[in-house]
């Protein structure tokens, strides 16, 4: 065993042995100076030593010399040139494993002096007769490039590569296609004018390969397509990317590509199957065909269920791909929802994604053994992944209407296991399925008010509250209810907090006779006792819409909502596109793009929310002047932004304001609205914050705004929280107008309530000017 | 592409480390080991750090780990990271800290060989053994004699086969390998059963032989042939359905596209022919009744019987059944008519070994476990009862091999040996239903 504990002077034995007479203790030396620079011993002394012995009929014991010298020759620029002999030699070696090894070593030592003396013996090793040593100096141009851009296109390796493309080799021609692609992405980030390097008084060479040899022309694809069969799986990853990246010239020619690519379903490497998955969900988009539509779709099924049994890293990919596919094609896997059934054994990981799938899945044929498997989680121990059970019967009993007493029935028999957790994530489920389906479960509020006392999470409390004062009329001991809640105004969490103010507002409202007192406490209780500015001042406003109309605050508070529903979509349309033409990449995994997470200007939130935007780009500068006038018009005071999109809603405001800036629009317009609101001028100061910030500290869902300002938050769960995010601001507001009903007529004769929930809007054009 | 790759041990020291591209450094190889090694919390098996992104994969007491810096294929690093796996269990038999660091010269040598600048080249393990072994000294006379050679078959058309292979008796072994999964209510119901197969090949023929197989497989990969058909029909042909294959890369897949006949060119010696899977018709070989029932606090009674589903001229071997019990038992007696059953304690469950059952025979065993009592009962997840076994010369889907053609220019005779088998390791769970309600919470 090399791996001997350190000495005194261990160097210095190196040395002797490696100088040894004898061929056997040189090799050992060789072994043990590698085995000390794996565990992060610098062996760089060593170099003249080692490099002694890099003349040797062992392949093996070239092999480690050469791995030394890759590991040291940065360290020791100076010494490499000992080394520049025998390599140039064994690049001419009559045995190809030797060329290859050579030419390979060469072109990754990170030594300027060295490269000099590549360029021969490279474009020799392109050339070679052996595919063995082309399909490794291929991939050398690659690493050529990386190192010294010019030298390549100096010497013209890329346009050799190209021509690689031809070869009668299918591995030679996989690697030639890597080292182009690898090229391409290198050369992007390139600066356009190459540098002047310092020492050169002729104009420099342009380190930027000439772009058209990137191109792929049909002649080529059809060389790519006959290779794709022949060469090893990891040759035909590399074809498909290039596939990928391929623009078919007509339909016919997409049609083709996804016919021959189809076969590759059936490989046995994940990669591969799912590397075609990715090239054939780019071609289809221009196939018009009907029939090959549905014959692609049916047989990507099989291969995607079949990858479920693969080891569990490779099987969570395939998820986390399959759930990306699913959410442009739902129909791909409607029979399969058996194989998504989660084992004991499968990782947490693999469960939870198993879980988000099984709901995509939901219908009405399959519901009932959902819901079975569903209780069945909600009874193992992992209280995340409990967690995760419970709400998915929450979003299966908003997908499918029909389900939805079963589902009920199932939360309720969960919350009669008294499991703390189980219940709390039942009474925030239920809050949804309430708001989906309002005035059809009352039956079931007795059961919930009983387990008051084993709520302690913020979120199930407020979401108890909500109950309550939304069913204040029906629940007899509401005002008892919601009195316990006031006891610990104090120290409650700032959601609850506003939960318990507009649920006792909303109580008043309904039985103003009996609560007349309790009323007047909370409103007392949060301007004075509060720290939290949201909560001060949501009790100002509603204690000033009392006082002033309460017909108006009747139909501000308790104004119909907005219903809600499962998105089919997790990510932007925009961003999804993106993400289905990387399938099996990390973006895929990630549901990120990839610049959100490489390179060095790493994608902000901005521009991810621009970038999600944009589609709709051409609308929204109309959609800015219509906020403004509906702003005008509007019923609702705070959901200024909030139409349907997924978007947050405050930077979704921003970006429409700014908007409105570029758009020109005459101050006068503003100052127009802003009169029209004049009786309420003394509010103005109150809603500006209140407007500003209720999003953010919204009662129910304090995660969604952050993750849709981020907006690469995978957070599933945000399905829910977006229409939570409306939950907080509608249980004061009214459910957000139809942008496209404002037509800019300004009425003077508003209702008063009307006109203060304009204030919202309007405050925030006026901050901007 | 992959950038860099490690092997590490459970202390996070470095066993492996090989950079393939110089955007990363060394150094990268700490963030590892204390934002996934030393950090308890991580669950994903793919954890990306500023732009870094670790791919790892835990076998035995090391991780083997990959590194990119791009939006790489996370399928194609999952993919080669278990690649290097097999290959390194075919080296050195099991891939832990200890052959690691025996082998780690073998190791760099492979790696050079099977990943070059980040992009895999030939895994194939048949090839690499030709010039990659671990007797030093055979491998340098055996590469200066036919070194071209192994490099026109690492890059071949059949980069998997040697042209000048000679046996003096032509022989091929195939072994049809099923695993049951099986998912079970506590009801009864079946939720999930499904065969993932698994035919394996043991080819030793001489020069290039052509081989054409064929299955009961009715050439069906698709439901809507069955629907034309009608179930009758398929049934009495014994044709099985399979929902999805795939082959090993020397099958040709646009002949299988084509007209679904499987042709092949095979490597030599032992290699994984095609996998399948199939959901319809399957044939369970054990049907398992359970009961159990608390009859007080401080006791549950277990009531397993046992039956083996097929045919009596058949044997299962080592069918062993895991059956879990509260956690806090403090002890179980067991009481079987076949075989041996024993509590573990470690595990919490009681393991009742039957080292070979007849077809159609029944068994039973009967169980109670004395619990300790708690004020505040853990909650138990009451995990399925598993059973693993092997039945040979039984296949779960029906699947049956029709023939093994062998066609060489030679014109020699051939002898092909078919096995089946079917198995289970895990896969095969039935929920329990425990005859008093969920855990509660007691206050």
């Amino acid at each position: 065993m090399a791996m001997a504990p350190p000495r005194k002077g261990e160097n210095y034995e190196l040395r002797q042995q490696l100088n040894s007479e004898y061929r056997e203790k040189r090799a050992d030396a060789i072994k043990r100076v590698i085995a000390n620079h794996t565990i992060g011993k610098d062996c760089s002394g060593l170099f003249p030593d080692v490099v002694k012995n890099m003349q040797t009929d062992d392949l093996e014991q070239k092999k480690l010399v050469y791995l030394y010298l890759m590991n040291y020759a940065k360290t020791q620029p100076e010494l490499v040139i000992l080394a520049v002999n025998t390599f140039v030699k064994d690049t001419a070696d009559p045995n190809p494993l030797v060329r290859a090894l050579a030419i390979r070593t060469m072109s990754i030592l990170r030594a300027e002096k060295i490269l000099d003396y590549l360029a021969s013996p490279l474009s020799r090793c392109l050339k070679d007769d052996n595919p063995y040593v082309r399909k490794t100096a291929a991939l050398c141009v690659a690493k050529v490039f990386d190192l010294k851009s010019e030298l390549c296109v100096e010497y013209g390796f890329v346009e050799t590569l190209r021509d690689l493309i031809g070869d009668g080799n299918p591995m030679v021609v996989a690697n030639a296609v890597a080292a182009l692609a690898d090229i391409y992405e290198a050369s992007l980030n390139l600066p356009d004018t190459p540098p002047t390097s310092p020492g050169r008084s002729s104009p420099p060479p342009s380190s930027k390969p000439n772009p058209e040899l990137f191109i792929i022309d049909p002649p080529t694809l059809t060389k790519l397509l006959v290779a794709l069969n022949e060469c090893s799986e990891w040759g035909r990853i590399a074809i498909l990317n290039t596939l990928a990246r391929y623009k078919a010239l007509d339909e016919k020619e997409s049609e083709h590509i996804c016919e021959r690519v189809m076969p590759q379903f059936q490989h046995v490497n994940a990669a591969v199957v799912l590397g075609a998955v990715k090239v054939i969900m780019i071609h289809m988009k221009a196939v018009t065909r009907e029939d090959l539509i549905k014959s692609l779709t049916r047989k990507m099924a099989p291969p995607l269920v079949t990858l479920i049994s693969s080891p569990p890293e490779v099987q969570w990919v395939a998820l986390r791909n399959i759930n990306l596919l699913l959410q442009k094609r739902p129909g791909i896997l409607a029979n399969e929802m058996r194989v998504f059934f989660c084992k004991y054994n499968d990782p947490p990981y693999v469960k939870v994604e198993k879980l988000d799938i099984m709901v995509r899945l939901a219908s009405e044929k399959n519901v009932d053994t959902l819901l079975g498997e569903l209780k069945e989680y909600a009874s193992e121990v992992d209280v995340d992944f409990v967690r995760k059970a419970v709400r998915a019967v929450g979003q299966v009993a908003i997908k499918i209407d029909e389900a939805a007493e079963r589902c009920v029935g199932v939360l309720m028999e969960l919350i009669e296991t008294r499991v703390s957790y189980v219940v709390q994530e039942a009474v925030i489920v239920i809050k949804d399925i309430f708001r989906k389906y309002p005035h059809s479960y009352e039956g079931i509020i007795p059961t919930l008010c009983a387990n008051l006392e084993e709520l302690d999470e913020p979120e199930a409390k407020a979401s108890l509250i909500w109950i309550i004062g939304e069913y204040a009329e029906k629940i007899e001991n509401a005002d008892e209810l919601l009195g316990t809640f006031l006891e610990s105004f104090k120290e409650e969490s700032y959601p609850v907090q506003l939960q318990t103010l507009t649920a006792i507002v909303k109580l008043f409202l309904k039985k103003p006779d009996e609560s007349q007192t309790i009323v007047q406490k909370v409103l007392q209780a949060a301007t004075k006792d509060c720290d939290s500015a949201d909560v001060r001042d949501r009790a100002y406003i509603y204690w000033r819409l009392l006082s002033s109309d309460p017909a108006a605050a009747k139909s501000v508070v308790l104004a119909v909502r907005p219903p809600i529903s499962l998105p089919q979509t997790t990510v932007a349309p925009a961003i999804l596109e993106e993400l289905l033409a990387e399938v099996s990449s990390l973006a895929s995994v990630y549901h990120k793009p990839a610049a959100t997470f490489i390179g060095k200007g790493r994608l902000g939130a901005e521009e991810m929310q621009r970038r999600a935007l944009e589609p709709e780009e051409e609308n929204a500068r109309e959609k800015a002047l219509q906020t403004v006038v509906a702003g005008q018009q509007a019923e609702n005071l705070l959901d200024f932004d909030a139409d349907d999109e997924p978007q947050p809603s405050s930077a979704g405001g921003s970006q429409s304001l700014s908007m409105l800036g570029k758009g020109g629009i005459s101050s006068s317009t503003i100052s127009n609205v802003a009169k029209s609101t004049n009786p309420l001028d003394e509010l103005m100061d109150l809603f500006s914050t209140a407007s500003m910030t209720t999003p953010a500290t919204q009662p129910v869902a304090p995660k969604s705004t952050v993750s849709g300002i981020q907006g690469l938050q995978d957070d599933r769960q945000d399905t829910n929280t977006t229409h939570d995010a409306f939950a907080g601001l509608t249980g004061l507001g009214s459910p957000p107008q139809g942008l496209g009903d404002g037509n800019g007529v300004t009425s003077p004769v508003q209702s008063q309530g009307q006109g203060q929930q304009s204030g919202g809007a309007q405050d925030d054009l006026l901050g901007l000017f | 592409m992959i950038s860099a790759f490690f092997i590490f041990n459970q202390k996070g020291e470095v066993l492996i480390s090989r950079l393939f591209r110089q955007d990363v450094k060394r150094s990268i190889s700490d963030v590892f080991r204390i934002q996934v090694i030393s950090n308890p919390d991580v669950r994903s098996p793919i954890i990306t750090l500023g732009s870094t992104s670790f791919f790892h994969v835990r076998i035995n007491n090391v991780y083997v780990v990959g590194v990119t810096k791009c939006n790489a294929s996370a399928a194609l690093v999952f993919e080669f990271l278990y690649r290097f796996i097999t290959i390194s269990r075919s080296y050195f038999s099991k891939l832990d800290e200890e052959s690691v660091k025996n082998n780690f010269v073998l190791i760099y040598e492979l790696l050079d060989e099977i990943i070059d600048f980040g992009f895999p080249q030939n895994s194939e393990i048949d090839t690499l053994k030709m010039y990659i072994t671990t007797e030093s000294i055979k491998s340098e006379m055996a590469v200066r004699e036919d070194s071209s050679k192994i490099t026109i078959q690492a890059t071949g058309a059949t980069s998997w086969r040697r042209s000048d292979v000679k046996y003096r008796k032509n022989e091929a072994f195939v072994d049809v390998i099923e695993t049951v999964n099986l998912l079970m209510s506590k009801e009864g119901a079946v939720l999930r059963a499904d065969v993932d197969g698994q035919i394996l090949m043991r080819a030793y023929l001489s020069g290039t032989p052509e081989c054409k197989f064929g299955l009961n497989d009715k050439l069906v990969l698709q439901k809507r042939y069955v629907s034309s058909y009608g179930n009758e029909a398929s049934k009495s042909d014994d044709a099985v359905e399979l929902d999805d294959c795939q082959f090993h890369q020397c099958v040709r897949l646009g002949k299988f596209d084509s007209d679904r006949s499987i042709s092949f060119i095979p490597p030599d010696g032992e290699f994984e022919l095609m996998r399948y899977r199939s959901t319809s018709n399957i044939n369970l070989p054990f049907r398992l009744q359970t009961h159990v029932t608390e009859p007080s606090k401080s006791r549950v009674e277990y009531t397993i019987h046992l039956r083996a589903n097929f045919d009596p001229k058949l044997n299962a071997n080592n069918v062993l059944l895991r059956i879990p019990t509260p956690l806090n038992t403090t002890g179980v007696q067991t009481k079987v008519g076949v075989g041996k059953a024993k509590y573990v304690p470690g595990e919490n469950v009681i393991v009742w070994k039957i080292p070979r059952l007849q077809g159609a025979q029944e068994c039973t065993l009967t169980a109670e476990a004395d619990l300790a009592a708690t004020t505040h009962r853990q909650a138990w997840s009451r995990p399925p009862i598993q059973v693993d076994f092997s039945v040979v010369m039984f296949t779960a889907s029906g699947l049956l091999v029709r023939f093994l053609k062998v066609f060489e220019k030679s014109g020699y005779q051939s002898v092909k040996w078919v096995r089946y088998l079917s198995k289970a390791n895990g896969s095969y769970q039935i929920r329990v239903s425990l005859e008093y309600p969920l855990p509660r919470k007691t206050d």
